[in-house]
């Protein structure tokens, strides 16, 4: 990269706020037993405009806390967290989230479900129903609008999940482990799905996982979270793989393994810190 | 997404031996309901045919326990010549009117009370109490004072069913909306719900589920609520004809009072039956034809 090009780079970073920025930001929680738990602890992020991040970490260290503290849902205990320069003091607007386990209404069919955001922004039934009909459509569902959610396989629930964020064209798009429950197969034909809806509309994503592999697949940018409690960044690294990508093939690249090895021996320490945590808390307890 | 069918010598084979299958499964299913209904109508025969043998033709028996022959030609008599009180219809009719009206009014308090304190934790910590130890009642007692104050009137039998109709669905209308999946409601905040748009979408369907089977139970509520407020003080109803049977030795029209109650009875859950099916057709068919098959014994 020659010097001029690297200014041209800073001034315009300067000039647009960033989609999502955390600075110092701790999170306690008060545990039913009346005691403090510190979900994550001075932890600083920052995401830009259509930048598509991953967040790994070994399981409790706080990845989902930083998920529903961007979304609004919660309230950060210390330090700020913004979004578009606006510090987040209630549900962002703006904000779509894909929860881990199925958060579509089981008692709404496949249409209501999806034209849920528009009605609750306001948009009469029609054009609500033309415009998830449309969306339907792009996740693949075309067909399946009558249905209700307990008739689809756990791939086409998800599908209608994503149809269901997209649909409120969110400029940030925040995803909790969205696939776990999915198998493998099925997983990575809904990641190609998601890159290439991605690439319609261009979120800000921040993708949630414990799978590094995914994680590498899908972003611009892989942030490494030390072991819960408490958890923070310990390091972020750059996925320079070029776009458009392959989900299922990527992996084969050399220049994947050389990221896999390099994020996994960050990740490596982190995940046996975890591992030792739970097995004394099992000896504890037992 | 659509499951992809694959072609060859499996799906051939299946194809093959499918209907000839499916003929032995259905023949052997029909053989055990026609042996289940056999077994039951045996059931009847002993029950009613040992009732009738038993009591015989001894008349203190008879005034004592009734008899099935007995039972019967009291419902014709009903029926054709009309009871002491009236017409049977009227009766039926008085009681029904006690019961639904009263169970409405009761379920539309608890369904709305019940959301209302499981959504707004403040009115749950200062009402809380205040329930409970109205719950603690013995609240069929209320009947006599609902009798005084209100009169002899259909009023005081509504009252009764209200207050004890309203408990049983006004809990589960609560417990209903704890429930409630915490990733709906976040779900349904994040894409843009108001509160109200929250309650009305996702803790109301959702509560639904409890409400329901409330409302089974509510409704042998409500009924004896109407028959033991014209038992305590009435002109009318089929809790006055018991009442009056019972005055006057007459032990088959106790139990003819009791044939038509429990035809209402089955009536009504039915009808609830209906409406648990019609606003809970988003459930998986496995939870559904458990009802199904409940109301149909």
């Amino acid at each position: 990269m020659s010097d001029n090009s690297a200014r041209l780079f800073e001034t315009r970073l300067a000039d647009v706020d960033p989609a999502i920025e955390l600075r110092g930001v701790t999170k306690r929680f008060t545990t039913p037993d009346g005691s403090a738990y510190t979900a994550i602890k001075e932890m600083d992020l920052r995401v830009e405009p259509g930048e598509f991040t991953a967040i790994v970490g070994p399981t409790g260290c706080g990845k989902s806390t930083s998920l529903t503290l961007i979304s609004g849902l919660e309230r950060p205990t210390a330090g700020t967290v913004e979004v578009h320069g606006q510090v987040v003091k209630n549900i962002t607007p703006g904000v779509g989230f894909m929860f881990q386990t199925d958060a579509i209404l089981p008692w709404k069919t496949v249409l209501d479900n999806v034209a849920m955001g528009p009605r609750f922004r306001g948009t009469a039934r029609r054009p609500a129903e033309a415009k998830a009909k449309d969306w339907i459509r792009r996740v693949g569902l075309a067909g399946f609008e009558d249905r209700f959610p307990h008739q689809l396989s756990g791939g086409m629930r998800k599908r209608v999940a994503l149809a269901q964020s997209l649909i409120n064209e969110p400029a940030i798009l925040l995803m909790d482990e969205p696939f776990s429950a999915l198998d493998v197969q099925t997983r990575a034909i809904m990641s190609n799905e998601l890159l290439h809806l991605w690439d319609e509309t261009r979120p800000a994503v921040v993708f949630v996982t414990h799978d590094l592999e995914e994680a590498i697949a899908l972003a611009d940018k892989v942030v490494v979270m030390t072991a819960g409690p408490g958890g923070t960044v310990k390091a972020t690294f750059q996925i320079d793989l070029p776009r458009p990508r392959v989900v299922q093939e990527i992996r084969f690249q050399q220049r994947f393994v050389d990221l896999y090895q390099q994020i996994w021996e960050a990740l490596r320490e982190e995940v046996d810190i975890a591992y030792s945590q739970t097995t004394v808390a099992a000896e504890k307890v037992a | 997404m659509a499951t992809i069918e694959a072609p060859g010598a499996a799906g051939t084979n299946a194809a093959d031996s499918a209907p000839s299958n499916e003929r032995i499964y259905k023949d052997r299913l029909r053989k055990h309901k026609i042996t289940v209904h056999l077994t039951q109508a045996a059931v009847l025969i002993v029950i009613f045919g040992g009732w009738q043998l038993l009591v015989g033709t001894d008349s203190t028996r008879i005034i004592l326990f009734g008899a099935p022959s007995g039972i019967i030609s009291q419902l014709v008599t009903w029926f054709r010549d009309g009871t002491a009180l009236g017409p049977l219809w009227v009766q039926i009719v008085v009681t029904l009117e006690e019961a639904l009206i009263g169970f409405f009014i009761g379920s539309a308090l608890g369904i709305v009370s019940g959301i209302a304190l499981g959504r707004i934790r403040f009115l749950a910590e200062v009402l809380g109490p205040f329930i409970k130890v109205l719950n603690s009642i013995p609240r069929i007692v209320l009947g006599s004072l609902f009798v005084l104050i209100l009169g002899l009137g259909i009023e005081s039998k509504i009252l009764l069913v209200i207050v004890l109709v309203f408990f049983g669905v006004f809990f589960n209308a609560f417990q209903g909306v704890r429930e409630v999946d915490r990733n709906f409601i976040a779900n349904a905040t994040i894409l843009g719900a108001s509160r109200w748009e929250v309650t009305r979408q996702v803790v109301l369907p959702s509560a639904f589920t409890w409400i329901i089977a409330s409302l089974h139970v509510s409704f042998g509520f409500a009924l004896i609520g109407a028959i033991v407020g014209e038992f305590i003080g009435g002109s009318q109803g089929l809790g006055q004809l018991i009442k009056n049977a019972q005055g006057t030795f007459n032990a088959n029209g106790v139990w003819a009072a009791m044939v038509i109650m429990a035809i209402v009875a089955l009536l009504a859950e039915f009808f609830i039956g209906k409406l648990e099916h019609r606003l809970l057709r988003w459930r998986p068919p496995q939870l559904g034809s458990l009802d199904s098959q409940a109301s149909g014994l």
